[in-house]
């Protein structure tokens, strides 16, 4: 296998780099935490206030070595664009492949099979800890979604991928308000609602989603991927179809659970929600900030990741998504592996 | 990648010894990370270690000086004991600082 180049990731608030003897060296409040050489670093990506020296930014540059910029919440702000940059041949490449109908059907089949296999991983860990009639109920849904994995080869164009991800998708929110096992009266879900969200989870679910999506956006643009063409979601104008795409596996695993988890630990109570008129409701500021809190907790997160086998937060599972597709693109890997949690 | 440990005497004597001593440091440094004063690990690839070996050369002398490269055995963890103060870095781990 391919080795993943090693991308330097500085979080750290008030980080300073700079180029020494050929090495970038990390200094906080002008205390030297780190020398590394430049050749073991395939590209930079910095969170928030920090700064890059412009010496160490031409020499980034010279070496076609991309700078990303992130907000500290990790949102796309930009990235260095090299004079001769590997990104037009990817960008060819992503292009060449979504006009390619077999091609786009594959990536979209795993794309797909990934998320169902982490809605299904979801459920049945819920089932362990669910009361009542509930694990079985989970379960089968669980079995039903197992069902859809299987008819996934048989689909011949991406609507009947399409069409096979919202039957698991149907069977998969029936159950979810059984996953929860606090203030059930007030959190019911009936149907995925989007804007406006008609009631307290589809509100969360949204604003999570919303947060999970930048994030995805932000990985392909760091790995130099256009956001906007996908495989699995058509395409629309201003619309990060592929961003969408990269999100589907972690809508479960990182979204649905980390909501789960604050209402079960009920920390997350109706008294964070408003109601309004016309049956529609949004969250409260400070619960904004808690949701915020608990996810940046949640990308800390180490997990092993299943292909590389390495330890890897979770907040950089989407950047691993990515460059894993990437070398899908280019012709690297035979097909793209979905990320699929334990 | 190949990993190798670098470690030089250099005659301080003299001022030109002494710039010979920082220079190849800084050669050093360029290519891995210094584990103890005169020690360095480095891992390069083939080509890079053609460069580190040709920059060594023209910074030392043969005649006052001793550079040694020693090819260090895959995995590193296996191979090399290290007590005490231990700076070292692994960089193909990944690096999220």
């Amino acid at each position: 296998m391919r080795q993943l180049l090693n991308t330097l990731y500085i979080q750290t608030q008030g980080t300073y780099l700079h180029l020494d003897t050929d090495n970038i060296r990390v200094e906080v409040e002008r205390e030297r935490k780190a020398m590394i050489p430049l050749h073991h670093v395939e590209s930079v990506v910095v969170f928030g206030n920090v700064l890059l020296s412009p010496f160490l930014i031409h020499r980034l540059a010279r070496e076609h070595k991309p700078v990303t910029w992130l907000t500290e919440h990790g949102r796309f702000m930009a990235r260095t664009e090299t004079p001769v940059s590997g990104n037009v041949l990817l960008r060819v490449a992503q292009h060449g492949c979504a006009c390619d109908r077999a091609r786009t059907l594959a990536v979209a089949r795993f794309i797909a099979a990934g998320k169902l296999q982490n809605q299904k991983t979801t459920l049945l860990r819920s089932a362990r800890e669910a009361l009542g009639n509930d694990p079985e109920l989970l379960r089968q849904a669980a079995r039903d979604i197992n069902g859809q994995i299987g008819c996934l080869p048989l689909a011949e164009t991406v609507d009947e991928v399409r069409g096979i991800e919202g039957t698991a998708a149907r069977a998969y929110w029936e159950v979810f308000p059984l996953m929860l096992r606090a203030n059930r009266d007030f959190f019911w879900l009936t149907e995925r609602t989007r804007r406006p969200a008609r009631d307290a989870i589809n509100a969360t679910l949204n604003f999570v989603y919303t947060v999970l999506a930048n994030d995805c956006a932000s990985a392909c643009q760091a790995v130099g991927l256009d956001p906007q063409v996908g495989f699995l979601h058509a395409l629309r104008p201003g619309r990060s179809s592929l961003a969408l795409d990269l999100m589907e596996e972690l809508r479960a695993v990182v979204a649905d659970r980390a909501i789960i988890t604050l209402i079960n630990r009920q920390q997350l109570t109706p008294r964070d929600f408003v109601l309004h008129e016309g049956n529609t409701v949004t969250i409260k500021d400070e619960a904004r900030k808690l949701i915020l809190a608990h996810l940046t907790e949640r990308r800390k997160e180490e997990v092993t990741h299943p292909l590389t086998a390495r330890k890897t937060p979770l907040g950089l599972v989407p950047h691993v998504q990515a460059r894993l597709l990437a070398q899908h693109l280019r012709g690297d890997r035979a097909h793209y592996p979905p990320y699929l949690h334990r | 990648m190949l990993d190798f440990l670098v470690c030089y005497d250099v005659n301080t004597e003299t001022s030109a010894g002494r710039r010979r001593l920082r220079r190849v440091g800084k050669v050093c440094t360029s290519h891995g990370q210094r584990v103890q004063n005169s020690v360095f690990e480095v891992s390069v690839t083939d080509v890079q270690l053609l460069t580190l070996r040709e920059r060594l050369l023209a910074e030392m002398d043969p005649t006052e000086d001793s550079i040694r490269l020693y090819r260090l055995r895959q995995p590193r963890d296996k191979f090399v004991e290290a007590y005490g103060r231990d700076r070292y870095v692994n960089f193909s781990d990944s690096l999220i600082l």
